[in-house]
């Protein structure tokens, strides 16, 4: 493999096993935040141990988050130096926004909030968690602002051979950010909520600790609920946008190689990229247009005229991302949001008739839904990223332009293998303690130092 | 004042915040293992920096995406250029991070002794890696017209940047030690102690090796602030220990900190205007000009920077008085 897949795999591995702790840090900071709150307005303990089981998953989330972002920060210089000389006076300062206005605020009110139940007042506590979420959520605004640009160039000028910052405002705010910005965030919301419904089911099978999982089951499913139709709709709201801006990202999701009008929707089809057509599909006459123009009426491009138009604008080269890839992840992120629809649908009917816990069989189907919002997530931003290929900036750079000249295949090696193993681990070790929080249940766990020593309330015990 | 020298300045700023406040987390990991006896001698050792570390860890974050908006071209050349040592300070980063969290919660010896000494080694590797980068950042760097790193790993292991990493690392140990001697309780005080004046006398050794390379290897003292900003730094550094030696610690803490501060403060004064010095042609140095962003980029970013970096400063302060009391065996968090 040469330097630049090398590269390029690397950056796949890191930041979708980044990405696998975000969108939750996302959601459930937020959560848990309610939860407190909902303590200090009521003073009900059970929201108390609500907010310290769930506060506990959240923090082993948050700290794998935290040592997997650092490198995503380090990356572009490492291995994309091209891309960062070429890009920095636009990318940098979001970044470092980032870390200014977000960074700082989560990592020291979060140190307050874990170590400060006793020293400040429970207002002050909770709103420490409050800020952790919204700094989270913040940081997400200013990666997501950088990403945009990526995706859909504005406020720039090409001088001195870089890309140059003219207008701060239209960086932050570019229409595909304020697509992609709602999605993402709410796609943390449903992570939380399929999470804490997931666990509760488990808990409510095994009737455990009813009390709390079944008050947690009733705040995650109207969470997940709202969350789960909301991501769709902003989804919706962002392919019709994408459809505007990248048609080339759209044809390839949809694997349209002729323009249609009306084009229809695939819901299956066998792709042949060689042959540029597909030997099978199974598709509603139409529907892509509708998607896409909310009409009947209406062109959709097509890959090829796409590829011509662009050859003639940037010069000979193919400009087709990966048609089948695309394809096929933009449906699993598609089909398992409509299962998470239908399973929290389902389990809301029952509880509305107040049958739930009579029907296990709904439950375990609630824990099952468990992966799926993750793979949505990383299907999701697989097909943001890798449609954007062959081109790192749209229109401006392309991925191969980008990596650094100086960086060898060895090197590149070494560093994937070395990140790949050492984050094996810590998925091993996170899951191995994650499943012992959730076994246990919020329950007291037992004073690991001797119990003289021990005087007043504590954190964990 | 010209943007590019404030920004010059900011990002000093940073990394002299960066290694004054992560200077004390990364010594008390490395003294960990050795000072804490038992469980719960390490878990009060471990809530003296638990609600800060990650906080600290942030300027380094911080410095790291002004470079980028500021210089984009030191942090492209730096990055790609420091290669491996990056990848080895980011799996060092990674474990320390993580052990932190996940030490306490789990009962079994075996695996909170595994942690401990990751936190060890999370704290070792890069105190002594930052060591290197910026000796090596001081004495120059095979750099290219083009502004690329021509050399590999080893390039940038030489006697000056070795003796460089392992002044930062004892310097560090020091501070940290120090810290403790404020932050823990009873017999404990006298231990940190210990270890801070047998970890200061060799990196009172350590410390003077490097600056008497620094004079012979660079150019550093060619610029008087930078020249006495390391002399300053030797003094402090040795008032710091003299006030260990009487048991004043919170003298000698601040001490340990201006000694750290005047080390960065002196090492920039020696960079500038230059941020990385090319060992192969003058003329090819990055400097606070052919490095920087646009004055529109750098503009957009003094505002922010200076309405946030007071901020940040006053509520990570404020973090510090609300965890002000010492760490007692009698109520641990974590």
């Amino acid at each position: 493999m040469d330097e630049v897949l090398l590269a390029r795999w690397q950056f796949g591995i890191t930041s979708v096993y980044h990405f696998l702790f975000v969108p939750l840090t996302l959601g459930l900071s937020i959560v848990v935040a309610i939860m407190e709150t909902m303590y200090v307005r009521t003073n009900n303990e059970v929201y108390k141990k609500m907010a310290k089981f769930w506060g506990k998953l959240f923090l082993l989330n948050f700290s794998m988050g935290v040592v997997t972002g650092i490198v995503q920060e380090f990356h572009f210089g490492m291995n994309w130096s091209e891309y960062s000389r070429f890009m920095g006076d636009i990318f940098g300062a979001p970044l470092a926004m980032e870390a200014l206005t977000a960074f700082f605020l989560e990592s020291t009110f979060m140190g307050l909030w874990i170590f400060g139940w006793d020293r400040l007042s429970k207002r002050l506590h909770a709103a420490c968690i409050w800020i952790v979420a919204f700094a989270s959520n913040l940081s997400a605004f200013w990666i997501l602002a950088a990403n945009s640009f990526m995706q859909h160039p504005v406020g720039y000028a090409i001088r001195n051979g870089r890309a140059e910052m003219t207008d701060f405002l239209a960086l932050i705010t570019n229409p595909y950010v304020a697509f992609q910005f709602p999605h993402t965030v709410l796609s943390g919301v449903v992570t939380a909520g399929i999470f804490v419904l997931a666990i509760s089911a488990y808990h409510l099978l095994r009737g455990t600790h009813l009390e709390v999982f079944r008050k947690s089951f009733k705040f995650g499913l109207v969470w997940s609920i709202v969350g789960v139709f909301a991501v769709m709709g902003s989804g919706h709201l962002q392919t019709q946008y994408v459809a505007k801006v990248q048609p080339m990202k759209l044809a390839a999701t949809e694997a349209l190689w002729e323009s249609a009008d009306p084009a229809p929707f695939a819901i299956a089809a066998v792709i042949d990229e060689k042959k540029q057509i597909n030997t099978f599909e199974l598709a509603v006459p139409g529907a892509l247009t509708f998607l896409a123009h909310d009409s009947f009426k209406g062109e959709v491009k097509g890959i090829k005229e796409l590829q011509a138009a662009a050859v003639a604008q940037h010069g000979p080269g193919n400009y087709v991302p990966d048609v089948t890839a695309l394809f096929w992840s933009f449906r699993a992120m598609v089909g398992a949001g409509m299962l998470m629809a239908a399973v929290t649908l389902l389990c809301g009917w029952l509880l509305i008739r107040n049958k739930l816990e009579s029907y296990p069989l709904a439950l375990k189907a609630m824990l099952l839904t468990l992966p799926l919002p993750y793979i949505a997530n990383s299907s999701g931003w697989f097909v943001t990223e890798a449609g954007r290929q062959p081109w790192m900036v749209i229109g401006l750079q392309k991925v191969a332009q980008a990596a650094s000249p100086n960086v060898t295949a060895a090197e590149i090696w070494i560093t994937m293998i070395g990140f790949t193993l050492i984050y094996g681990i810590l998925a091993i070790a996170a899951v191995y303690l994650a499943v012992k929080f959730i076994k246990q249940g919020p329950v007291d766990s037992k004073p690991d130092i001797p119990a003289a020593t021990v005087k007043g309330a504590t954190l964990w015990n | 004042m010209e943007l590019n020298v404030l920004w010059f300045i900011l990002v000093g700023v940073l990394f002299t915040g960066f290694f004054f406040l992560e200077g004390f987390d990364y010594g008390v990991g490395m003294v960990l293992p050795f000072l804490g006896r038992n469980d719960v001698e390490r878990r009060v050792i471990i809530n003296t920096i638990g609600p800060v570390w990650d906080g600290n860890e942030v300027w380094m974050i911080t410095a790291g995406g002004a470079m980028f908006a500021a210089f984009p071209h030191v942090y492209a050349t730096m990055f790609s250029g420091f290669y491996l040592a990056l990848f080895l300070m980011l799996l060092a980063l990674i474990v320390r991070g993580v052990a932190f969290e996940f030490r306490s919660k789990d009962d079994s010896p075996v695996w909170r002794n595994t942690w401990d000494w990751m936190i060890f080694i999370g704290s070792f590797v890069p105190a002594l890696l930052w060591g290197v980068a910026v000796t090596n950042l001081i004495q120059g760097l095979p750099i290219n017209e083009k502004m690329i790193y021509t050399g590999n790993f080893f390039t940038l292991l030489s006697p000056y940047t070795l003796v460089g990493g392992l002044a930062f690392l004892l310097v560090f140990l020091f501070h940290g030690a120090l810290f403790l001697t404020l932050k823990v309780e009873g017999e404990m005080i006298e231990r940190a102690r210990a270890v801070a004046l047998k970890g200061g006398a060799l990196a009172a050794v350590a410390f003077l090796a490097c600056v008497g390379l620094t004079y012979t290897n660079t150019d550093l003292f060619k610029s008087a602030l930078g020249g006495t900003a390391l002399w300053a730094a030797v003094a402090a550094f040795v008032a710091g220990y003299a006030f260990t030696w009487l048991k004043k610690y919170g003298w000698g803490f601040a001490m340990s900190g201006l000694a750290i501060l005047f080390t960065t403060a002196g090492f920039f004064a020696g960079l500038f205007p230059r941020l990385m010095v090319s060992s192969l042609n003058p003329a090819w140095s990055l400097t606070i000009h052919n490095a920087s962003s646009t004055p529109y980029t750098l503009k957009i970013m003094t505002m922010v920077a200076l309405t946030l970096v007071p901020i940040v400063l006053a509520y990570q302060i404020w973090t510090y008085w609300v965890f002000r009391k010492r760490v007692t065996a009698k109520h641990l968090e974590y």
